[in-house]
Protein backbone atom coordinates (compact mmCIF):
# COMPACT_ATOMS: atom_id res chain seq x y z
CA UNK A 1 0.00 0.00 0.00
CA UNK A 2 1.51 3.69 -1.23
CA UNK A 3 1.26 6.30 1.35
CA UNK A 4 -0.77 7.96 -1.20
CA UNK A 5 -3.17 5.30 -0.26
CA UNK A 6 -2.68 5.09 3.11
CA UNK A 7 -3.27 8.42 4.04
CA UNK A 8 -6.55 8.34 1.71
CA UNK A 9 -7.96 5.53 3.56
CA UNK A 10 -7.09 6.75 6.95
CA UNK A 11 -9.15 10.49 5.76
CA UNK A 12 -12.10 8.38 4.60
CA UNK A 13 -12.09 6.68 7.64
CA UNK A 14 -12.26 9.74 9.47
CA UNK A 15 -14.33 10.99 7.14
CA UNK A 16 -17.08 8.15 7.68
CA UNK A 17 -16.27 8.81 11.69
CA UNK A 18 -17.11 12.02 11.90
CA UNK A 19 -20.41 11.72 9.66
CA UNK A 20 -21.58 8.33 11.89
CA UNK A 21 -20.89 10.64 15.00
CA UNK A 22 -23.20 13.11 14.09
CA UNK A 23 -25.86 10.60 12.83
CA UNK A 24 -26.02 9.04 16.04
CA UNK A 25 -25.79 11.77 18.17
CA UNK A 26 -28.34 13.75 16.78
CA UNK A 27 -30.81 10.83 16.57
CA UNK A 28 -29.83 10.25 20.09
CA UNK A 29 -30.33 13.56 21.27
CA UNK A 30 -33.68 14.13 18.95
CA UNK A 31 -35.00 10.93 19.91
CA UNK A 32 -34.41 11.85 23.90
CA UNK A 33 -36.17 15.20 22.94
CA UNK A 34 -38.95 13.44 21.24
CA UNK A 35 -38.86 10.78 24.60
CA UNK A 36 -40.03 13.36 26.54
CA UNK A 37 -43.72 13.32 25.29
CA UNK A 38 -43.96 9.14 25.48
CA UNK A 39 -44.84 9.36 28.79
CA UNK A 40 -48.50 10.13 28.03
CA UNK A 41 -48.15 9.89 24.10
CA UNK A 42 -46.68 6.70 23.93
CA UNK A 43 -42.87 5.00 23.38
CA UNK A 44 -41.97 6.75 20.06
CA UNK A 45 -45.61 8.12 19.90
CA UNK A 46 -47.45 4.96 19.50
CA UNK A 47 -49.78 5.89 21.61
CA UNK A 48 -52.35 3.40 23.86
CA UNK A 49 -56.25 4.58 23.78
CA UNK A 50 -57.22 7.33 25.96
CA UNK A 51 -53.95 9.75 24.38
CA UNK A 52 -53.86 11.11 20.82
CA UNK A 53 -51.20 8.68 19.08
CA UNK A 54 -48.08 10.90 17.58
CA UNK A 55 -46.45 8.17 15.69
CA UNK A 56 -46.53 9.11 11.69
CA UNK A 57 -48.41 12.75 12.56
CA UNK A 58 -47.95 15.17 9.98
CA UNK A 59 -45.01 16.84 10.75
CA UNK A 60 -46.73 20.25 9.98
CA UNK A 61 -49.77 19.50 11.45
CA UNK A 62 -47.99 18.66 14.73
CA UNK A 63 -45.93 22.00 14.67
CA UNK A 64 -49.27 24.17 14.01
CA UNK A 65 -50.71 22.26 16.81
CA UNK A 66 -48.27 23.05 19.22
CA UNK A 67 -47.93 26.62 17.67
CA UNK A 68 -51.75 27.00 18.42
CA UNK A 69 -51.48 25.22 21.55
CA UNK A 70 -48.77 27.84 22.36
CA UNK A 71 -50.76 30.89 21.26
CA UNK A 72 -54.01 30.23 22.97
CA UNK A 73 -56.06 29.75 19.74
CA UNK A 74 -55.99 26.31 20.46
CA UNK A 75 -57.82 25.12 23.98
CA UNK A 76 -56.44 23.03 25.74
CA UNK A 77 -56.16 21.37 29.37
CA UNK A 78 -52.71 20.73 29.81
CA UNK A 79 -50.92 21.21 26.51
CA UNK A 80 -50.73 24.73 26.39
CA UNK A 81 -48.77 25.06 29.22
CA UNK A 82 -46.30 22.39 28.62
CA UNK A 83 -46.09 23.76 24.48
CA UNK A 84 -44.33 27.28 26.10
CA UNK A 85 -41.44 25.17 27.56
CA UNK A 86 -40.43 24.20 24.07
CA UNK A 87 -38.23 25.99 21.35
CA UNK A 88 -40.06 26.10 17.86
CA UNK A 89 -36.58 24.60 16.84
CA UNK A 90 -37.20 21.88 19.28
CA UNK A 91 -40.91 21.26 18.42
CA UNK A 92 -39.72 20.87 14.55
CA UNK A 93 -37.48 18.11 15.42
CA UNK A 94 -39.87 16.47 17.62
CA UNK A 95 -42.74 17.22 14.98
CA UNK A 96 -39.88 15.27 12.45
CA UNK A 97 -39.10 12.60 14.38
CA UNK A 98 -42.64 11.26 15.14
CA UNK A 99 -43.53 11.98 11.68
CA UNK A 100 -40.91 9.18 10.42
CA UNK A 101 -42.24 6.45 12.87
CA UNK A 102 -44.37 3.67 12.06
CA UNK A 103 -48.40 4.26 13.59
CA UNK B 1 -22.60 19.58 15.97
CA UNK B 2 -19.52 19.92 13.60
CA UNK B 3 -18.32 23.28 15.54
CA UNK B 4 -18.41 21.68 18.76
CA UNK B 5 -16.88 18.11 18.13
CA UNK B 6 -12.92 18.85 18.96
CA UNK B 7 -10.14 17.28 17.42
CA UNK B 8 -9.34 15.11 20.68
CA UNK B 9 -13.29 13.08 20.37
CA UNK B 10 -12.20 13.06 16.33
CA UNK B 11 -9.32 11.27 17.43
CA UNK B 12 -10.71 8.81 20.01
CA UNK B 13 -13.93 8.30 17.96
CA UNK B 14 -11.32 7.17 14.95
CA UNK B 15 -9.05 5.38 17.16
CA UNK B 16 -12.11 3.45 18.12
CA UNK B 17 -13.78 2.33 15.36
CA UNK B 18 -10.51 1.50 13.64
CA UNK B 19 -9.20 -0.03 16.47
CA UNK B 20 -12.01 -2.28 17.83
CA UNK B 21 -10.71 -1.39 20.72
CA UNK B 22 -12.78 1.45 22.09
CA UNK B 23 -16.62 0.91 23.20
CA UNK B 24 -18.03 2.38 20.50
CA UNK B 25 -16.23 -0.69 18.71
CA UNK B 26 -17.38 -2.78 21.32
CA UNK B 27 -20.97 -1.80 20.67
CA UNK B 28 -21.00 -1.90 17.24
CA UNK B 29 -19.62 -5.45 17.86
CA UNK B 30 -22.07 -6.56 20.55
CA UNK B 31 -25.27 -5.81 17.94
CA UNK B 32 -24.65 -8.91 16.73
CA UNK B 33 -22.58 -10.44 19.21
CA UNK B 34 -23.86 -11.02 22.60
CA UNK B 35 -20.57 -10.10 24.86
CA UNK B 36 -21.44 -6.04 24.83
CA UNK B 37 -21.37 -3.73 27.64
CA UNK B 38 -22.84 -4.40 31.03
CA UNK B 39 -25.62 -2.34 32.45
CA UNK B 40 -27.27 -2.95 35.80
CA UNK B 41 -30.38 -1.52 36.72
CA UNK B 42 -31.67 -1.47 41.04
CA UNK B 43 -35.19 -1.45 41.13
CA UNK B 44 -38.16 -1.97 38.45
CA UNK B 45 -40.62 1.81 39.69
CA UNK B 46 -40.78 4.10 37.38
CA UNK B 47 -37.37 4.89 36.86
CA UNK B 48 -35.81 1.60 37.15
CA UNK B 49 -38.39 0.07 34.78
CA UNK B 50 -37.98 2.73 31.88
CA UNK B 51 -34.47 3.24 32.00
CA UNK B 52 -33.68 -0.50 31.45
CA UNK B 53 -35.74 -0.50 28.31
CA UNK B 54 -34.60 2.29 27.00
CA UNK B 55 -31.07 1.17 27.21
CA UNK B 56 -31.60 -1.73 25.46
CA UNK B 57 -34.12 -0.19 22.84
CA UNK B 58 -31.63 3.04 21.99
CA UNK B 59 -28.49 0.64 21.64
CA UNK B 60 -30.17 -1.43 19.05
CA UNK B 61 -30.27 -4.04 21.91
CA UNK B 62 -26.35 -4.06 22.20
CA UNK B 63 -26.06 -3.26 25.67
CA UNK B 64 -26.92 -5.89 28.17
CA UNK B 65 -29.29 -4.90 31.20
CA UNK B 66 -29.61 -6.97 34.07
CA UNK B 67 -32.77 -5.41 36.22
CA UNK B 68 -33.11 -6.25 39.83
CA UNK B 69 -35.96 -5.81 41.46
CA UNK B 70 -38.21 -7.91 44.67
CA UNK B 71 -41.32 -7.04 43.67
CA UNK B 72 -42.91 -10.00 41.18
CA UNK B 73 -45.01 -7.47 39.14
CA UNK B 74 -45.07 -3.53 39.34
CA UNK B 75 -47.49 -1.63 41.34
CA UNK B 76 -48.07 1.65 40.19
CA UNK B 77 -48.12 4.22 42.92
CA UNK B 78 -50.02 6.47 41.06
CA UNK B 79 -53.70 6.00 41.17
CA UNK B 80 -53.11 3.78 44.53
CA UNK B 81 -55.46 6.41 46.44
CA UNK B 82 -57.76 5.00 43.94
CA UNK B 83 -58.06 1.61 45.56
CA UNK B 84 -57.72 3.27 49.08
CA UNK B 85 -60.91 4.82 48.02
CA UNK B 86 -62.63 2.04 46.31
CA UNK B 87 -63.04 3.30 42.84
CA UNK B 88 -59.86 0.71 41.22
CA UNK B 89 -58.68 -2.48 42.45
CA UNK B 90 -54.63 -3.91 42.90
CA UNK B 91 -55.35 -5.32 39.39
CA UNK B 92 -56.01 -2.11 37.76
CA UNK B 93 -52.61 -0.67 39.22
CA UNK B 94 -50.61 -3.86 38.55
CA UNK B 95 -48.14 -4.55 35.66
CA UNK B 96 -46.06 -7.78 34.95
CA UNK B 97 -42.51 -7.15 34.28
CA UNK B 98 -42.82 -10.22 31.55
CA UNK B 99 -42.47 -7.67 28.64
CA UNK B 100 -39.07 -5.92 29.39
CA UNK B 101 -37.85 -9.69 29.51
CA UNK B 102 -39.79 -11.04 25.86
CA UNK B 103 -39.97 -8.17 24.03
CA UNK B 104 -36.96 -6.01 25.02
CA UNK B 105 -34.35 -8.77 26.11
CA UNK B 106 -33.97 -7.50 29.74
CA UNK B 107 -32.37 -10.42 32.39
CA UNK B 108 -34.99 -9.76 35.25
CA UNK B 109 -33.81 -10.81 38.45
CA UNK B 110 -36.12 -11.48 41.32
CA UNK B 111 -34.01 -10.10 44.69
CA UNK B 112 -32.48 -7.15 46.55
CA UNK B 113 -28.69 -5.63 46.32
CA UNK B 114 -27.04 -6.45 49.37
CA UNK B 115 -24.01 -4.02 48.45
CA UNK B 116 -22.59 -2.29 45.49
CA UNK B 117 -18.43 -2.49 45.07
CA UNK B 118 -18.06 0.69 43.01
CA UNK B 119 -14.28 -0.26 42.88
CA UNK B 120 -14.99 -3.68 41.19
CA UNK B 121 -17.90 -2.59 39.56
CA UNK B 122 -20.38 -5.30 40.76
CA UNK B 123 -23.13 -5.74 42.85
CA UNK B 124 -23.81 -8.32 44.97
CA UNK B 125 -27.67 -9.78 45.87
CA UNK B 126 -29.09 -10.77 48.67
CA UNK B 127 -29.29 -14.03 47.20
CA UNK B 128 -25.44 -14.61 47.15
CA UNK B 129 -24.69 -13.83 43.51
CA UNK B 130 -22.63 -11.13 42.12
CA UNK B 131 -23.60 -8.78 38.80
CA UNK B 132 -20.60 -7.41 36.86
CA UNK B 133 -21.52 -3.96 35.79
CA UNK B 134 -19.82 -1.24 33.19
CA UNK B 135 -22.00 1.33 34.47
CA UNK B 136 -24.97 0.95 36.95
CA UNK B 137 -28.89 2.63 37.46
CA UNK B 138 -29.71 3.40 40.88
CA UNK B 139 -33.64 4.00 41.17
CA UNK B 140 -34.39 2.25 44.41
CA UNK B 141 -37.28 4.99 45.56
CA UNK B 142 -37.24 5.97 48.69
CA UNK B 143 -37.59 4.69 52.16
CA UNK B 144 -38.66 5.89 55.47
CA UNK B 145 -36.45 7.42 58.41
CA UNK B 146 -37.93 5.26 61.36
CA UNK B 147 -35.88 6.83 63.55
CA UNK B 148 -37.77 9.69 63.75
CA UNK B 149 -40.80 8.07 64.94
CA UNK B 150 -39.01 6.15 68.15
CA UNK B 151 -42.71 4.44 68.71
CA UNK B 152 -43.42 2.99 65.23
CA UNK B 153 -39.84 0.98 66.24
CA UNK B 154 -41.77 -0.94 68.95
CA UNK B 155 -42.78 -4.51 67.83
CA UNK B 156 -45.74 -4.87 66.06
CA UNK B 157 -46.33 -1.23 65.68
CA UNK B 158 -45.88 -0.98 61.61
CA UNK B 159 -47.94 -3.58 61.19
CA UNK B 160 -51.00 -1.75 62.48
CA UNK B 161 -49.91 1.66 61.78
CA UNK B 162 -49.38 1.81 57.61
CA UNK B 163 -48.34 4.11 55.57
CA UNK B 164 -49.12 2.80 52.20
CA UNK B 165 -46.62 4.77 50.30
CA UNK B 166 -45.29 1.87 48.14
CA UNK B 167 -48.10 0.89 46.64
CA UNK B 168 -48.44 -3.05 47.22
CA UNK B 169 -49.62 -4.73 50.83
CA UNK B 170 -50.15 -1.99 52.49
CA UNK B 171 -52.68 -0.72 49.86
CA UNK B 172 -54.58 -3.31 50.58
CA UNK B 173 -53.97 -4.05 54.57
CA UNK B 174 -55.00 0.18 54.76
CA UNK B 175 -57.91 -0.80 52.30
CA UNK B 176 -59.46 -3.10 54.81
CA UNK B 177 -58.92 -0.93 58.04
CA UNK B 178 -61.05 1.65 55.77
CA UNK B 179 -63.44 -0.88 55.60
CA UNK B 180 -63.33 -2.39 58.96
CA UNK B 181 -63.84 1.26 60.51
CA UNK B 182 -67.14 2.11 62.08
CA UNK B 183 -69.33 4.66 60.79
CA UNK B 184 -68.21 7.81 62.96
CA UNK B 185 -64.99 6.69 62.88
CA UNK B 186 -62.16 9.10 62.11
CA UNK B 187 -59.00 8.32 59.99
CA UNK B 188 -55.98 10.98 60.64
CA UNK B 189 -53.31 10.91 57.99
CA UNK B 190 -50.00 12.89 58.82
CA UNK B 191 -47.69 14.35 56.36
CA UNK B 192 -43.88 14.95 56.74
CA UNK B 193 -42.02 18.04 55.77
CA UNK B 194 -41.49 17.97 52.09
CA UNK B 195 -39.15 16.94 50.08
CA UNK B 196 -41.32 13.92 50.16
CA UNK B 197 -42.44 11.27 47.57
CA UNK B 198 -45.63 12.66 45.59
CA UNK B 199 -46.12 16.37 47.01
CA UNK B 200 -50.26 16.12 46.01
CA UNK B 201 -50.72 12.15 46.80
CA UNK B 202 -51.59 12.61 50.72
CA UNK B 203 -53.85 15.77 49.58
CA UNK B 204 -55.44 12.98 46.63
CA UNK B 205 -55.66 10.66 49.30
CA UNK B 206 -57.30 12.64 52.02
CA UNK B 207 -60.31 13.62 49.07
CA UNK B 208 -60.61 9.56 47.92
CA UNK B 209 -61.23 8.27 51.42
CA UNK B 210 -63.57 10.97 51.76
CA UNK B 211 -65.71 10.55 48.75
CA UNK B 212 -65.41 6.57 50.27
CA UNK B 213 -66.83 8.39 53.69
CA UNK B 214 -69.55 10.45 52.26
CA UNK B 215 -71.41 7.65 50.73
CA UNK B 216 -70.69 4.33 53.18
CA UNK B 217 -69.75 5.98 56.54
CA UNK B 218 -71.22 9.64 56.28
CA UNK B 219 -70.48 10.44 60.25
CA UNK B 220 -67.17 9.56 59.66
CA UNK B 221 -64.19 12.28 59.92
CA UNK B 222 -60.78 12.14 57.67
CA UNK B 223 -58.23 14.25 59.52
CA UNK B 224 -55.22 15.49 57.70
CA UNK B 225 -51.91 16.54 59.84
CA UNK B 226 -49.39 18.58 57.62
CA UNK B 227 -46.15 19.69 59.05
CA UNK B 228 -45.50 21.61 56.44
CA UNK B 229 -47.25 25.30 56.56
CA UNK B 230 -49.90 24.82 54.00
CA UNK B 231 -51.27 22.22 51.65
CA UNK B 232 -47.86 22.07 49.16
CA UNK B 233 -49.21 21.25 45.53
CA UNK B 234 -52.03 22.55 44.39
CA UNK B 235 -53.34 24.13 47.01
CA UNK B 236 -56.16 26.52 46.12
CA UNK B 237 -57.82 23.36 43.80
CA UNK B 238 -57.51 21.01 46.68
CA UNK B 239 -58.95 23.71 49.02
CA UNK B 240 -61.79 24.58 46.90
CA UNK B 241 -62.26 20.33 46.44
CA UNK B 242 -62.62 19.90 50.01
CA UNK B 243 -65.04 23.08 50.22
CA UNK B 244 -67.66 22.14 47.56
CA UNK B 245 -67.70 18.25 47.74
CA UNK B 246 -66.00 17.46 51.34
CA UNK B 247 -67.49 20.00 54.26
CA UNK B 248 -67.35 18.86 57.08
CA UNK B 249 -65.53 15.67 56.48
CA UNK B 250 -61.91 16.74 55.59
CA UNK B 251 -60.48 18.60 58.69
CA UNK B 252 -56.89 19.55 57.29
CA UNK B 253 -54.92 21.34 60.00
CA UNK B 254 -51.15 22.62 58.62
CA UNK B 255 -48.22 22.81 60.77
CA UNK B 256 -48.45 19.59 62.35
CA UNK B 257 -45.21 18.05 62.95
CA UNK B 258 -45.45 14.02 64.02
CA UNK B 259 -42.67 13.53 66.58
CA UNK B 260 -43.84 9.98 67.69
CA UNK B 261 -46.51 7.67 67.75
CA UNK B 262 -48.15 5.14 70.36
CA UNK B 263 -49.39 2.48 68.68
CA UNK B 264 -51.17 1.11 71.74
CA UNK B 265 -53.09 3.83 72.18
CA UNK B 266 -53.36 4.79 68.20
CA UNK B 267 -51.84 8.04 69.52
CA UNK B 268 -50.15 10.86 67.05
CA UNK B 269 -48.07 13.12 69.43
CA UNK B 270 -46.66 16.30 67.60
CA UNK B 271 -44.08 18.97 68.73
CA UNK B 272 -45.95 21.37 69.37
CA UNK B 273 -49.27 20.38 69.43
CA UNK B 274 -51.87 18.52 71.50
CA UNK B 275 -52.09 14.79 70.95
CA UNK B 276 -54.44 13.18 68.45
CA UNK B 277 -56.16 9.69 68.96
CA UNK B 278 -58.10 7.96 65.83
CA UNK B 279 -59.56 4.71 64.93
CA UNK B 280 -56.86 4.58 61.79
CA UNK B 281 -53.62 6.34 61.67
CA UNK B 282 -51.92 6.63 58.21
CA UNK B 283 -48.28 7.95 59.05
CA UNK B 284 -45.99 9.37 56.18
CA UNK B 285 -43.05 9.41 57.89
CA UNK B 286 -40.23 11.90 56.77
CA UNK B 287 -38.72 10.34 53.52
CA UNK B 288 -34.96 9.49 52.55
CA UNK B 289 -33.52 7.85 49.26
CA UNK B 290 -33.61 4.10 49.17
CA UNK B 291 -31.47 1.87 51.79
CA UNK B 292 -29.28 0.43 48.99
CA UNK B 293 -27.88 4.12 48.07
CA UNK B 294 -27.49 5.61 51.08
CA UNK B 295 -26.00 2.15 52.39
CA UNK B 296 -23.59 2.74 49.36
CA UNK B 297 -22.76 6.38 50.20
CA UNK B 298 -24.46 7.88 46.92
CA UNK B 299 -27.00 10.45 49.29
CA UNK B 300 -24.55 13.17 49.87
CA UNK B 301 -27.08 15.72 50.51
CA UNK B 302 -28.22 15.57 54.38
CA UNK B 303 -27.70 11.50 54.32
CA UNK B 304 -30.97 11.64 52.71
CA UNK B 305 -30.81 12.44 49.08
CA UNK B 306 -28.09 11.84 46.17
CA UNK B 307 -26.57 14.22 44.16
CA UNK B 308 -26.12 13.79 40.69
CA UNK B 309 -24.93 15.28 37.86
CA UNK B 310 -28.25 16.33 35.66
CA UNK B 311 -26.54 16.18 32.31
CA UNK B 312 -26.38 11.99 32.72
CA UNK B 313 -28.04 10.93 36.37
CA UNK B 314 -24.12 9.99 37.29
CA UNK B 315 -23.45 10.13 41.51
CA UNK B 316 -21.35 13.00 42.07
CA UNK B 317 -19.94 10.49 44.92
CA UNK B 318 -19.05 7.75 42.50
CA UNK B 319 -18.27 7.25 39.08
CA UNK B 320 -19.99 4.88 36.79
CA UNK B 321 -22.86 4.88 39.21
CA UNK B 322 -25.82 6.93 38.04
CA UNK B 323 -28.92 7.08 40.37
CA UNK B 324 -31.88 8.69 39.42
CA UNK B 325 -36.16 9.50 40.44
CA UNK B 326 -37.31 9.58 44.09
CA UNK B 327 -34.08 9.10 45.42
CA UNK B 328 -31.88 12.40 43.94
CA UNK B 329 -31.61 15.49 45.28
CA UNK B 330 -34.10 17.33 43.12
CA UNK B 331 -33.63 20.53 41.16
CA UNK B 332 -35.54 23.59 42.18
CA UNK B 333 -39.42 23.16 41.90
CA UNK B 334 -38.85 19.10 40.22
CA UNK B 335 -40.88 17.19 41.82
CA UNK B 336 -40.52 13.71 43.16
CA UNK B 337 -42.96 11.91 40.96
CA UNK B 338 -43.35 8.67 38.63
CA UNK B 339 -43.57 11.20 35.73
CA UNK B 340 -40.26 12.64 36.32
CA UNK B 341 -38.89 9.86 37.41
CA UNK B 342 -39.58 7.99 34.00
CA UNK B 343 -38.21 11.37 32.68
CA UNK B 344 -34.92 11.06 34.65
CA UNK B 345 -34.85 7.17 33.40
CA UNK B 346 -34.44 8.46 29.61
CA UNK B 347 -32.45 11.25 29.87
CA UNK B 348 -30.15 8.61 32.28
CA UNK B 349 -30.57 5.97 29.43
CA UNK B 350 -28.93 8.19 25.95
CA UNK B 351 -26.16 9.94 28.46
CA UNK B 352 -25.29 5.83 29.29
CA UNK B 353 -25.38 4.62 25.67
CA UNK B 354 -23.44 7.99 24.73
CA UNK B 355 -20.76 7.60 27.51
CA UNK B 356 -20.48 3.59 26.68
CA UNK B 357 -19.58 4.77 23.23
CA UNK B 358 -16.94 7.51 23.95
CA UNK B 359 -19.33 10.15 22.81
CA UNK B 360 -20.11 13.31 25.01
CA UNK B 361 -24.00 12.89 26.63
CA UNK B 362 -26.50 15.61 25.22
CA UNK B 363 -25.46 19.09 26.32
CA UNK B 364 -29.44 20.18 26.67
CA UNK B 365 -31.78 17.72 28.55
CA UNK B 366 -35.01 19.18 28.65
CA UNK B 367 -38.38 17.11 29.73
CA UNK B 368 -41.84 17.81 31.80
CA UNK B 369 -43.84 16.85 34.61
CA UNK B 370 -47.24 16.36 34.55
CA UNK B 371 -49.22 15.37 38.13
CA UNK B 372 -52.45 14.47 37.80
CA UNK B 373 -54.44 13.71 41.10
CA UNK B 374 -58.15 13.02 41.34
CA UNK B 375 -60.55 14.70 43.31
CA UNK B 376 -63.29 12.37 43.58
CA UNK B 377 -63.42 9.05 41.83
CA UNK B 378 -63.34 10.74 37.99
CA UNK B 379 -62.39 14.36 38.12
CA UNK B 380 -59.61 15.79 38.18
CA UNK B 381 -56.32 18.86 38.80
CA UNK B 382 -53.51 18.99 37.13
CA UNK B 383 -49.93 20.93 37.53
CA UNK B 384 -47.59 20.44 34.72
CA UNK B 385 -43.73 21.85 34.54
CA UNK B 386 -41.21 21.84 31.81
CA UNK B 387 -37.31 21.46 33.26
CA UNK B 388 -33.99 22.24 30.88
CA UNK B 389 -30.77 22.15 31.61
CA UNK B 390 -28.90 25.11 33.26
CA UNK B 391 -25.29 25.28 31.61
CA UNK B 392 -24.47 28.24 33.76
CA UNK B 393 -26.02 26.72 36.98
CA UNK B 394 -25.18 23.30 36.22
CA UNK B 395 -28.46 21.96 37.29
CA UNK B 396 -32.28 21.84 35.96
CA UNK B 397 -34.29 24.84 35.79
CA UNK B 398 -38.10 25.73 34.93
CA UNK B 399 -38.53 26.72 31.92
CA UNK B 400 -40.43 30.50 32.67
CA UNK B 401 -43.88 30.77 31.06
CA UNK B 402 -44.49 27.14 30.61
CA UNK B 403 -46.54 24.63 33.12
CA UNK B 404 -49.45 25.57 35.42
CA UNK B 405 -52.09 24.30 36.84
CA UNK B 406 -55.88 23.29 35.82
CA UNK B 407 -58.38 26.00 36.42
CA UNK B 408 -60.79 23.76 37.50
CA UNK B 409 -61.26 20.05 37.97
CA UNK B 410 -63.17 18.19 35.56
CA UNK B 411 -63.87 14.83 34.03
CA UNK B 412 -62.00 15.24 31.00
CA UNK B 413 -58.83 15.88 32.69
CA UNK B 414 -60.23 12.32 34.47
CA UNK B 415 -60.19 10.65 30.96
CA UNK B 416 -56.94 12.14 30.57
CA UNK B 417 -55.46 10.85 33.54
CA UNK B 418 -56.65 7.55 33.18
CA UNK B 419 -54.41 7.90 29.85
CA UNK B 420 -51.54 9.05 30.94
CA UNK B 421 -51.49 6.29 33.36
CA UNK B 422 -51.69 3.53 30.35
CA UNK B 423 -49.55 4.74 28.68
CA UNK B 424 -46.74 5.38 31.31
CA UNK B 425 -47.25 2.03 32.31
CA UNK B 426 -46.22 1.02 28.51
CA UNK B 427 -43.66 3.57 28.32
CA UNK B 428 -41.75 1.64 31.21
CA UNK B 429 -43.34 -2.02 30.67
CA UNK B 430 -44.64 -2.97 27.18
Amino acid sequence: MTAQKTKFLAASVMVCAVSMAHGQTDELHTRSLAASCSNCHGTDGRAAPGMVALAGYERASLVKNMADFKSGARPATIMHQLAKGYSEAQIDAIAGYFAAQKK
Amino acid sequence: MTQTLNRRSLLKTTVGLVGASGTLGLIGACATGGSGPKVVVIGGGYGGATAAKYVRMWSDYGINVTLVEPNTAFVSCPLSNLVLGGSKTMADITTPYDNLSRRHGVTVVRDMVASIDADKRTVTLDGGSVLAYDRLIVSPGVDFMWETLPGMNRPGAQDNILHAWKAGPQTVALRRQLEALPDGGVYALSIPLAPYRCPPGPYERACQIANYFKTAKPRSKVLVLDANDDVTSKGPLFKKAWADRYAGIIDYRPKHTVVDVDAATNTLKFEFNDDVKAQVLNVLPAMRAGDIAVKSGLATANKRWCEVDFLTFESKAAKNIHVLGDAIQIAALMPKSGHMANQHAKTCAAAVIALLGGQAPNPAPIYNNTCYSFVSPDEVVHVASVHAYNAGAKTMTVVAGAGGVSAAASPLEGAYAFGWAQNIWADALA
